[in-house]
């Protein structure tokens, strides 16, 4: 086959493949790597970008030539011997320097952002404790004194400094347009930035999904994250630190009752109500799961009522909703602690009739 | 000593009848050890294959509920484990068998009674990895297991038990292997077959048993340390006792990268043997791509926390990884460009078994540019533990491997079978692996850039991950369906497949000179080599000439080197035994032993699974039943005399 011939297909083919390259990912899915909200997942999409227009030109050139010589060298005489070529030097040096070469222009923008990324966040940093649980998440602001669950609030344009624990398995904290993942190890604790930028975001409060990452046990697809990010105008992040600090009104009507079977049922052994959980009951959870005791962390629900997901982020918070969940967890969320460890699911006897769980909910819809 | 080894003998006659299943079951014969080693990690593939399809039909749509989320992390943990453990190791291993003795003019391995212990181990221990769907529940954690999610406390069930167990055995038949292969290509070579002459397929063999025995026992120790903890209630890993989940990390990922190697470095052997054959060239740089391979299995043991990259271990440490894993792409696209630079101007025959190996470096250029992706740390950090991983992992597990043990599969099988396996359905299994396995992987590059996590049971709509994840669904049935093409194409080739001849594709490497099936002994006269290639240039002395200069020979042939005055003697033209006829040459004998010291050892594995006084006993009887067996097998000779009938 002559050589145009043999070129075209080639190169009809791989551009194909390039342009699916450009239509295959979209930034507006709610965990795009490509619309990114902050410095940090920018660093990281910038080296993405340099990787990749260097794979696409290797992959052209490398492919096309792979294509070119087994379509133009198809056997045609069924005896002729090709000449028996064994090496060639030059060439081999050439394409192991060509390669390094390559490689040397990747890693000077990786190690110079490895070390960028992970520096100091400095004095001004807002400091929150990230704590991963089977499977939710606990936020402590500890200079705040706020600990909340599941849904991370953050102020716009400003360093922020999670501290990443974990008192079971591993987990993995990852809110993909804002920065990249970092794992949550017992006994150890990682640091990482994940700093917002108002330039990069079009209107407040801006919500981000993430979840968790690294395969934490049954339930780790419905592991999820909502940062929810706050401008500096109106709505902001130190008014939200003082509507969490508001004091309970003393629930009413259905809501009282649910108050009381809330108290009676033994809800109140892992959830904390009113106010930031203390650090001793967190830890007492904590131990006790693994004394083999019927307790477990449980997410923080002071101001429940405002949160707009429960279930680490995988349900919207609405009355119905939220009484399917406390009628059959396990349905809801398959394997979570809760429907294995309290009473009033273990126990057949002890089950929460269709009104007492209306209650509960009435309850829990009012803390706000 | 001799009484009670009399006793024995007398217990267990030695079996002499090399038909039926007994034949089989007391084999010692490399080849039909490879036969078994084939057919039985097929099964193993097929099973594991299911699962992935059983996982893409739940992921066909967000919120799906065909399994439960249990059931979905034993089916991805299991699938993991059976396809690197129970598929891809043993076939590269069965090519191994059949193949390294024939490749380099010899009559069996080293130690054929340790090659079928081998091979028996790994059968007992890949039913008991499997068994656990049946007792209690399989492993649930992933293949990679991170503590302490592997703890008591997290993982009460039976499946982990079946993790460490399952793992320890296969371990000690992996090891086995590793071992005999190391020494049988050492020691074993025919005269002349210096290792620079060597097939690039032994090399690579080579290599890979060297990073087997060195890898193996690193996660030998880190299960045995997880079985401690789960079994006897020490706490290497557990955190309330202080013990760092990391150190399980460091220990599986120092295994877990070379064992990366192991599995494509075969095929990477596989394709070097082939891509000369079907072009009528010999291979491009062969120095170079021998080196290439070397070099990426000494580079190996250096570049394993790349899969740690966001454990936390700091900026020094993730740089100095970074740079290491980029450094490793050197060598291997030097062995991609030599494969290029081997079709360049060759005379191609678009065989099946060429279109697998060029398919394989079509698809593993792309696996190892998307591993470039993730060699830098800021970049991973949004793709680690994402479907960009699972994507690039299937670029160079099943585009790489796969694909390559396929094309071992059309080019061997005439030689291993006397059939060809046939070319047009061969041509119709390539397309079908090659459009199905695109659509399956390549849409799982977008799902991961754009967020969606590995080992995930459901997802909910609106994520952006329904249209990708549908197609990658209707992929994996289409690869399914290619799969079956394949064992269509082996049953009809049993009946009615065309002989092939000794030498079907004009064959460059000693196992072409021989019949097909080769014989019991393989090689009636040992041949003595004077070049790489050494087939080819006995039929085609022509086009080389000075090419291959005789050189001093191993093994004492020495002596027959004047018999031949011209500068390439015809493979088989030299006896190791002169006057030699087939009658006289003595093969490794049948033996009991191995099938029974692989049984004790696999009841032993179970009665430690189960961990409790009942099953200990039954562990005792097991561990009896094999030391029974290594103690009457060190007493059996290695073949049997014609006429003094033993000791």
């Amino acid at each position: 086959m002559p050589r145009g011939q043999a070129f075209r297909p080639v190169l009809i083919g791989l551009s194909v493949v390039s342009l699916l390259l450009f239509f295959g990912c979209t930034p507006d899915n709610p965990q795009s790597t490509f619309d990114v909200a902050g410095p940090v997942a920018e660093k990281q999409r910038t080296l993405f970008y340099i990787i990749f227009w260097a794979a696409v030109f290797v992959f052209v050139v490398v492919e096309g030539i792979l294509l070119y010589s087994v379509i133009r060298y198809r056997r045609k005489d069924a005896d002729g011997i090709p000449p028996q070529t064994h090496g060639n030097t030059p060439l081999e040096i050439g394409w192991t320097v060509a390669p390094a070469i390559v490689l040397a222009v990747i890693a000077v923008p990786t190690i110079i952002y490895i070390f960028d990324i992970s520096g100091d966040t400095g004095p001004d940093a807002l400091e929150v404790n990230v704590t991963g649980h089977q499977w939710w998440w606990e936020f402590e602001y500890p200079e705040l004194n706020v600990v909340t669950a599941n849904e991370l609030h953050l102020p716009v344009d400003r360093q922020v400094k999670l501290n990443l624990r974990s008192d079971d398995v591993i987990h993995s904290f990852w809110v993909p347009k804002l920065g990249g993942k970092q794992d949550v190890v017992p006994n150890n604790l990682n640091v990482m930035q994940l700093p917002a930028r108002k330039s990069d975001i079009d209107s407040f409060p801006a919500v981000f999904f993430g979840q968790c990452a690294e395969f934490c046990g049954v339930a780790h697809a419905k592991m999820g994250i909502r940062v929810i990010v706050h401008d500096t105008i109106e709505n902001t992040f130190d008014d939200w630190v003082t509507a969490y600090h508001l004091p309970q009104l003393p629930p009413a009507g259905d809501a009282a009752e649910g108050a009381t079977i809330f108290a009676s049922r033994g809800c109140l052994l892992c959830h904390w109500v009113d106010g930031p959980t203390p650090p001793s009951i967190r830890e007492g959870l904590a131990q006790a799961f693994l004394r083999d005791e019927l307790r477990f962390p449980a997410p923080n629900l002071n101001k429940f009522a405002t949160r707009s997901t429960f279930l680490a982020g995988t349900m919207d918070l609405n009355r119905e909703n939220l009484s399917k969940w406390l009628e059959d967890p396990d349905d809801v969320k398959p394997g979570n602690r809760m429907a294995e460890l309290a009473t009033v699911y273990r126990d057949p006897s002890a089950r929460l009739s269709r009104d007492e769980v209306e209650k509960l909910a009435s309850y829990l819809l009012s803390l706000e | 000593m001799v009484a009670i080894t009399g006793t024995l003998s007398g217990a267990f006659r030695r079996p002499t009848s090399y038909e039926g299943v007994w034949g089989w079951i007391t084999t010692v014969d490399h080849k039909r050890i490879g036969i078994l080693y084939g057919v039985t990690a097929l099964i193993f593939f097929l099973i594991a294959g299911a699962e992935a399809v059983m996982m893409r039909i739940q992921l066909a749509g967000p919120d799906q509920g065909v399994v439960s989320p249990e059931v979905y992390s034993q089916l991805f943990t299991m699938h993991g484990l059976s396809m690197i453990f129970l598929a891809i190791m043993p076939l590269s291993a069965a090519f191994f068998n059949f193949m390294i003795p024939l490749m380099i003019g010899a009559r069996d391995v080293a130690f054929p009674r340790l090659n079928a212990l081998s091979y028996w181990i790994f059968l007992g221990g890949g039913i008991l990895l499997n068994s656990g769907w049946f007792l209690g529940g399989s492993p649930n954690a992933g293949w990679f297991a991170y503590s302490p999610l592997t703890d008591d406390i997290f993982n009460p069930g039976r499946g982990l038990d079946f993790y460490t167990v399952g793992l320890l055995v296969l371990g000690t038949a992996t090891m086995a292997a590793g071992f005999n292969f190391l020494v049988t290509i050492i020691n074993m070579r025919a005269p002349g077959m210096t290792l620079m002459r060597m097939p690039v397929f032994v090399w690579m063999t080579l290599i890979t048993s060297f990073l087997i025995i060195l890898a193996f026992p690193i996660i030998t120790v880190a299960l045995l340390e997880l079985m401690f903890d789960r079994t006897f209630g020490t706490t290497f890993f557990v955190p309330l006792t202080g013990g760092d989940p990391v150190l399980w990390q460091h220990l599986f990922w120092v295994f877990g990268h070379p064992e990366v190697y192991i599995l494509i470095l075969p095929a990477m052997g596989i394709v070097s043997e082939i891509l000369p054959t079907f072009s009528r060239k010999p291979l491009f740089g062969y120095p170079v791509v021998v080196l290439s391979g070397v070099v990426i299995g000494f580079m190996g043991w250096g570049v394993w926390s790349h899969h740690m990259f966001t454990v936390g271990l700091g900026p020094v440490a993730n740089a100095a990884f970074a740079v290491s894993t980029m450094a490793i792409a050197i060598p291997t696209g030097a062995k991609i460009f030599n494969w290029i630079a081997t079709l360049w101007q060759g005379s191609i025959h678009l065989s099946a078994a060429l279109l697998f190996a060029v398919g394989f470096i079509a698809m593993f250029i792309i696996g190892g540019l998307s591993g470039v992706m993730h060699a830098s740390p800021p970049s991973d950090a949004q793709q680690q533990d994402t479907y960009f991983i699972v994507a690039h992992l299937h670029y160079v597990l099943f585009g790489g491997s796969i694909f390559a043990l396929f094309a071992g599969a059309y080019y061997w099988w005439p030689k291993i079978t006397g059939r060809k396996l046939s070319e047009g359905l061969g041509k119709l299994h390539f397309w079908l692996t090659f459009i199905g396995f695109n659509l399956t992987f390549f849409p799982m590059h977008f799902l991961g850039m754009d967020g969606m996590p590995r080992r995930v049971y459901t997802y909910e709509s609106g994520m952006g991950w329904d249209l990708w994840n549908g197609v990658a669904t209707a992929g994996s049935i289409i690869i399914a369906v290619s799969v079956l093409v394949f064992i269509h194409n082996v049953f009809r080739t049993r009946r009615k497949g065309e002989i092939a001849g000794n030498d079907p594709w004009d064959g460059r490497t000693l196992e072409w000179s021989i019949s097909s099936p080769p014989p019991h002994y393989n090689f009636e006269q040992i041949p003595v080599v004077h070049s790489r290639d050494a087939y080819w240039e006995e039929k085609h002395p022509n086009e080389n000439a000075g090419h291959g200069e005789p050189v001093p020979v191993a093994g004492g042939a020495n002596g027959h080197e004047g018999e031949h005055g011209s500068e390439v003697a015809p493979a088989g033209t030299v006896a190791e035994n002169a006057g030699g006829g087939h009658g006289a040459i003595h093969m490794p004998g049948l033996s009991y032993y191995p099938i029974m010291v692989a049984l004790g050892l696999i009841i032993v594995g179970y009665g430690t699974i189960f961990h409790d006084t009942f099953t200990w006993a039954v562990a005792a009887v097991g561990a009896a039943i094999s030391i029974v067996g290594v103690y009457a097998w060190s007493f059996e000779p290695a073949s049997e005399e014609p006429e003094s009938g033993g000791h």
